[in-house]
């Protein structure tokens, strides 16, 4: 059988979201931000709720986020994402409102608004990159780097006496009862951008439940800031990242 | 012999190279190209086109959505 009798439009089973811009993302090769941005174009194509979903994008790589994705999006300050998206939903409740946060913009400066946003029981989705670093400033250590992870500003590895510990706060904020599914999930295999999309899907339609802010946590890579090729970075996340942030469903109510 | 055959096609001008989709493919059936796009990435093919079951899973870690793919049943 000569390929041009499989290259037949009844035959395709998967192709580019109608939902992503043609735009070249800037993102580098390899890089969990355009995995998970294709999963979000999916899922919002799947659910036919593109001219309700208002998406918040923060500072960070992720920063031109609506150049990739076409639906509504605002831009907030660094870190601020989920207090703008407090606002868009309180105006617009029958709007789909998702913030997309890195953990530099999420974990560190915007502790305290994703904090009380999800204390307050949001009615907004919210997707947390994770992949222990600040990738677009030049790959400075994050409130999530490793014990021992080398960044250029931890050259000797992070040292807990110096620089504290690890922030699991897709834990912390399960604790709290504003959140209704709180869930890590990776990107890094087949199986694992499925279930990372099943969480999305849930995490969306979730907020026509009306319980509460859905919290999806993905692990990624950021093969640059840990100076790795994307294969071998793919492979040291699941060496050592998912040892301290282990996969699966932390909360789901 | 397979019960399904696949056929990937890759949008090689914005391929970035990353060979995610190398490592994912089960059946070994995409590398990357020895010449390289406009950007100056190897981009990735399909060296063993016959192995290819339509899998779908160099598609799923695509980063930059370059990846299409058909399958065709054989039986």
């Amino acid at each position: 059988m000569e390929l041009t009798d499989i290259i037949k439009e009844e035959n395709l089973v998967l192709k580019k979201s109608k939902l992503l811009t043609d735009n070249v993302m800037h993102y580098c090769p390899g890089c969990t931000h355009g995995v998970v941005h294709k999963l979000i174009a999916e899922v919002i194509e799947e659910l036919n709720i593109q001219d309700q979903t208002i998406g918040v994008s923060p500072v960070g790589c992720s920063v031109f986020a609506y150049n990739y994705i076409d639906i509504d999006w605002a831009e907030a300050a660094h870190g601020r994402a989920p207090a703008v998206a407090t606002a868009i939903s309180r105006l617009h409740p029958e709007k789909y409102v998702f913030t997309y946060q890195g953990d530099g913009d999420l974990a560190s400066i915007g502790c305290a608004e994703i904090m009380h946003a999800c204390n307050r029981g949001e009615n907004i989705v919210v997707v947390f990159i994770n992949n222990a670093i600040y990738g677009m400033t030049g790959g400075q250590m994050a409130p999530t780097t490793l014990l021992g992870q080398v960044t250029s500003t931890t050259p000797y590895g992070r040292d807990a006496k110096l620089n504290g510990f690890p922030m699991k706060i897709t834990e912390l904020l399960a604790q709290l009862d504003g959140t209704c599914y709180v869930t890590r999930q990776s990107a890094d295999t087949p199986a694992a951008v499925r279930k990372t999309k099943n969480a999305l899907k849930k995490a969306f339609q979730n907020t026509r439940r009306q319980k509460g802010v859905s919290f999806v946590e993905v692990v990624g890579t950021c093969n640059s800031g840990w100076k790795m090729s994307p294969v071998d970075a793919n492979k040291w996340m699941r060496e050592h990242m998912f040892e301290k942030y282990p996969l699966g469903d932390i909360k789901d109510i | 012999m397979a019960k399904f055959r696949g056929a990937v096609v890759v949008d090689t001008e914005h391929c970035k190279g990353c060979s995610l989709c190398v490592v994912a493919c089960p059946t070994k059936v995409l590398d990357l190209h020895p010449n390289v796009n406009g950007k100056g990435y190897h981009y990735a093919y399909m060296k063993n086109p016959e192995a290819c079951i339509g899998c779908a899973s160099c598609g799923l870690v695509c980063p930059d959505s370059v990846i299409t793919v058909y399958k065709k049943n054989v039986e």
